[in-house]
């Protein structure tokens, strides 16, 4: 191919001094705001779901909450969260690595599969003709259109995939960057490693489903498609945990300085998320009739919990990682200065550390502890399986694609980020509302209120339910916290809308002066002294040999250990006064 | 001897399989440590718990798992509540439960303590049993016949909840299992169900 013939397809990063390349910007901005289109539909359709299931103001007629429900998996677990990813991987391995995008029009042809299919699935669940949820189980079945466009989507981004590896390889190849590459890089790359075995997945199940609907093949057997699509469906939440972490150590430094402690046992935590990935599909299995017990065991624990060993140390290794980070800048009173001291105003750390605290304390909690065999009994298609992840995929990952984008909207779109007071406190406000949210869903589901139900009040049903009262207090929590979690996310999404379209140009930028608009990591970015080394060796020398150099974390972890210890073992001895089954 | 000091944005230059921190060392174990016991805790459960979704599962064609479900009604029918036949089957037999839109055939009527295998699966769609209030859940696959051996420890009026969706009409799928208490008498209180008595309830119907 030969090179355009512009003067220099890179401009050089005003806060960064990197070398970034225009095509590989413009695609970066095509899927980020396509992101944001699609949280804004999600939005809608969450808040009209929300007052559906506020059992007390119950909205929506019935097949208007089915659809919108289907409506709201789709456009946030898959077209926000996957396009969001699309601009991170452009993001990675480019704009990290001072590299040249391999390709970049067949980026924009993989772009255009991924929107033509992203229509057609609105076109088909809008108008009625998908009524199916976003899990479509067979034997219920959509129009034929509906799985075709998702298979274009699915193609589209499994090319687009396909061109990050690409120009990883061209990044090495033409030497823009010297030794391994960056952490969050690696994160990066084994969030689409993992991509590519989930696209296979949905390849896998998708295209006999379409055979089926359009009447070629006679029937899909609906255990088997359960654990197909599922290798899809949790694969692809893997994905999200790999991005969000990498999306965690990426705003660790440019928020506060954070460095990290050990690249062995950070990196080879990220291996573990790519080699037990498949198994993933069994957590939705655990009380099917499909298998048997040593493969639910085997499986859902991801062959002995090592996936979630690896979170365990991301838990620890990033805020770890931030705490040395200011102790290394000399912020180094007590337990927690480093904490007290850190830049609360700054939406890119507030938002990070939210996303790792709700998604470690609530999210991964829940998670494992329903998605243990026996203690799923209590918890499987109960409210409280949306109350996990709310927690993890909304207040971990979009949490951090929410922060995130404060640093991208100067660093990609080269704008002040527009709203600057709400953008301060946004994250707050979702945050907060969002531990709402997934509690009151929680608690409802501990009290067998069902999820994608319509109507627990039972009115058209043959025999009479009563719900404990207390279910009442809890969807009222769930409801309001959702109108927060919506109206966070609305804000987010203006700021976002205003500053990319009509914002105002950076302008001139200079070290140590705030500027409204501009994040603090980039006014006054977070660099280590000359002889940060020589600092470095002496916090370890001086540190306590159990405690380490970060000593708040330890604290910390711990907390959450006990959090977790209590919470499993409270399941387990809810679960062992049920009736005998087995 | 610690690595160049350096975040996550910036390329690694050299080695850097370096051994980590005691600290950091300490809470890998640690983590590692916590894993195993959430591992050995399944196993375990399946050899002194009492609730595990193991069941005797076998494929079996929907139809015929229906009409083996209407023989049983008969063979055992007690009575009939809004149109539902209530099947009293004795202690220890083979008991059989259809989930098909948008109902739950027949109500069952079991003792106390008394050991059931029961057979639940689909004539149609994917359906979710939970069994209120004591939230139990199973999934429920047409071609699917989940046998679970269940028994009840509880007396009183339960409703079995459908909650997988199942199409436009999910929310009215209601089930229900009477549990008699073990001299085989309905109980009136119904607290060991933790059911109050609602107005158009059907805790106190006759057989
Ligand atoms: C903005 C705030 C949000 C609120 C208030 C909200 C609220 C809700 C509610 C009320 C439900 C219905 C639960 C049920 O009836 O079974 C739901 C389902 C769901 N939400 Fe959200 N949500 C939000 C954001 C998100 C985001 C960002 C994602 C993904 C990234 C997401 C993913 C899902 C999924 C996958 C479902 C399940 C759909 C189904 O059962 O078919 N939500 N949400
Ligand atoms: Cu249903």
């Amino acid at each position: 191919m030969s090179a355009p013939a512009l003067p220099s397809p890179f401009r050089t990063c005003v806060f960064t001094g990197r070398r970034i390349h225009k095509d590989a910007e413009a695609l970066v901005k095509a899927n980020a705001v396509v992101a944001v289109v699609a949280l804004l539909i999600g939005a809608i359709a969450a808040l009209l779901l929300v007052l559906t299931r506020w059992q007390a103001v119950h909205l929506l007629p019935a097949d208007w909450y089915y659809r919108i429900l289907g409506v709201h998996g789709m456009n946030m677990l898959i077209f926000f969260i996957i396009y969001f990813e699309m601009a991170v991987l452009w993001f990675a391995s480019t704009a990290l690595l001072n590299a040249r995008p391999a390709a970049p029009r067949l980026g924009w042809v993989s772009f255009g599969l991924m929107s033509v299919g992203a229509l057609i699935v609105e076109w088909m669940q809008w108008s009625g003709k998908a009524d199916v949820l976003f899990t479509s189980y067979p034997p219920l079945k959509a129009h034929p259109l509906f799985y075709l466009g998702i298979i274009l989507f699915a193609v589209g981004a499994l090319i687009m995939v396909g061109q990050f590896f690409a120009t990883l390889v061209i990044a090495k190849r033409e030497k823009t960057y010297e030794g391994s590459l960056p952490l969050v890089v690696y994160g990066a790359v084994t969030a689409a490693i993992i991509a590519v075995i989930t696209l296979l997945h949905g390849a896998m199940i998708y295209i006999p489903t379409f055979l089926w609907s359009i009447g070629v093949i006679e029937s899909v057997d609906p255990q088997i498609y359960r654990m197909i699509w599922w290798g899809l469906g949790h694969s692809s939440q893997q994905i999200n945990v790999a991005a969000m972490v990498a999306v965690w150590y990426m705003l660790a430094a440019l928020t506060v300085g954070g460095v990290v402690l050990n690249e062995k046992v950070s990196r080879s935590a990220f291996v573990l998320y790519v080699l037990f990935i498949s198994m993933a599909s069994a957590h939705h299995l655990l009380v099917d009739p499909g298998f048997g017990p040593a493969w639910k065991i085997v499986n859902t624990s991801y062959f002995m919990y090592m996936a979630v060993l690896a979170s365990m140390i991301h838990g620890f290794t990033v805020p770890a990682g931030m705490e040395l980070g200011m102790r290394l800048r000399g912020y180094t009173q007590g337990l927690f200065g480093w904490l007290r001291r850190a830049p609360w105003g700054d939406p890119g750390f507030s938002g990070m550390v939210f996303s790792v605290v709700v998604f470690g304390f609530v999210g991964g909690i829940t998670g494992v502890t329903i998605g243990t065999e026996q203690i799923n009994i209590i918890a499987h298609n109960t409210m409280r399986i949306p109350g996990h992840f709310h927690a993890t995929v909304v207040s971990g990952t979009a949490m951090a694609f929410m922060a995130a984008t404060y640093y991208l909207i100067p660093l990609v779109f080269r704008r002040k980020v527009a709203f600057w007071a709400a953008a301060r406190w946004q994250p707050y406000l979702f945050a907060l509302g969002m531990l709402l949210l997934s509690m009151g869903m929680t608690f409802a589901g501990s009290f067998g209120v069902p999820r994608r139900h319509w109507d627990i009040s039972f009115s058209q049903a043959p025999f009479s339910v009563q719900f404990d009262p207390a279910v009442d207090l809890v969807l009222a929590v769930m409801g309001i916290g959702g109108i927060m979690a919506v109206t966070g996310a609305l804000i987010f999404i203006a700021i976002a809308v205003k500053s990319v379209f009509f914002g105002e140009p950076l302008g001139e930028v200079v070290r140590g002066v705030a500027v409204a608009g501009i994040p603090q990591g980039l006014t006054h970015p977070p660099v280590h002294a000359a002889n940060v080394d020589e600092i470095n060796e002496r916090l370890h020398r001086e540190s306590s040999r159990w405690t380490g150099p970060t000593p708040g974390t330890m604290a910390l972890v711990a907390v959450f250990l006990v959090a977790f210890v209590v919470y499993y073992f409270t399941n387990w001895k809810l679960l062992s006064v049920l009736w005998k089954v087995g | 001897m610690l690595t160049k000091v350096h975040t996550g944005l910036d390329a690694v230059p050299g080695v850097w399989w370096k051994p980590a921190h005691r600290a950091e060392k300490m809470w890998v174990a640690i983590a590692f440590a916590w894993c195993m016991v959430l591992f050995a805790m399944m196993p375990l459960w399946h050899w002194r718990g009492g609730q595990n979704p193991s069941g005797i599962r076998r494929k079996v064609e929907p139809r015929a798992f229906y009409a083996r479900t209407v023989e049983f009604t008969k063979q055992y029918q007690v009575g009939e509540d809004r149109g539902f036949p209530i099947v009293q089957p004795p202690a220890g037999s083979d008991v059989y439960l259809t989930a098909l839109t948008y109902q739950w055939y027949p109500i069952l009527q079991l003792v106390q303590g008394e050991k059931y295998r029961l057979h639940i699966s689909a004539l149609d769609v994917n359906h979710g049993f939970s069994l209120y209030p004591l939230n139990v859940n199973f999934q429920i696959i047409p071609g699917y016949d989940y046998a679970l051996e269940v028994t009840p420890t509880a007396s009183g009026d339960f409703r079995i909840i459908c909650n997988e969706f199942c199409g436009i009409g999910h929310h009215t799928m209601v089930g229900r299992v009477i549990v008699l208490d073990q001299r085989g008498e309905r109980v009136s209180d119904n607290s060991n169900a933790r059911l109050t008595n609602a107005p158009g309830g059907t805790t106190g119907a006759q057989p």
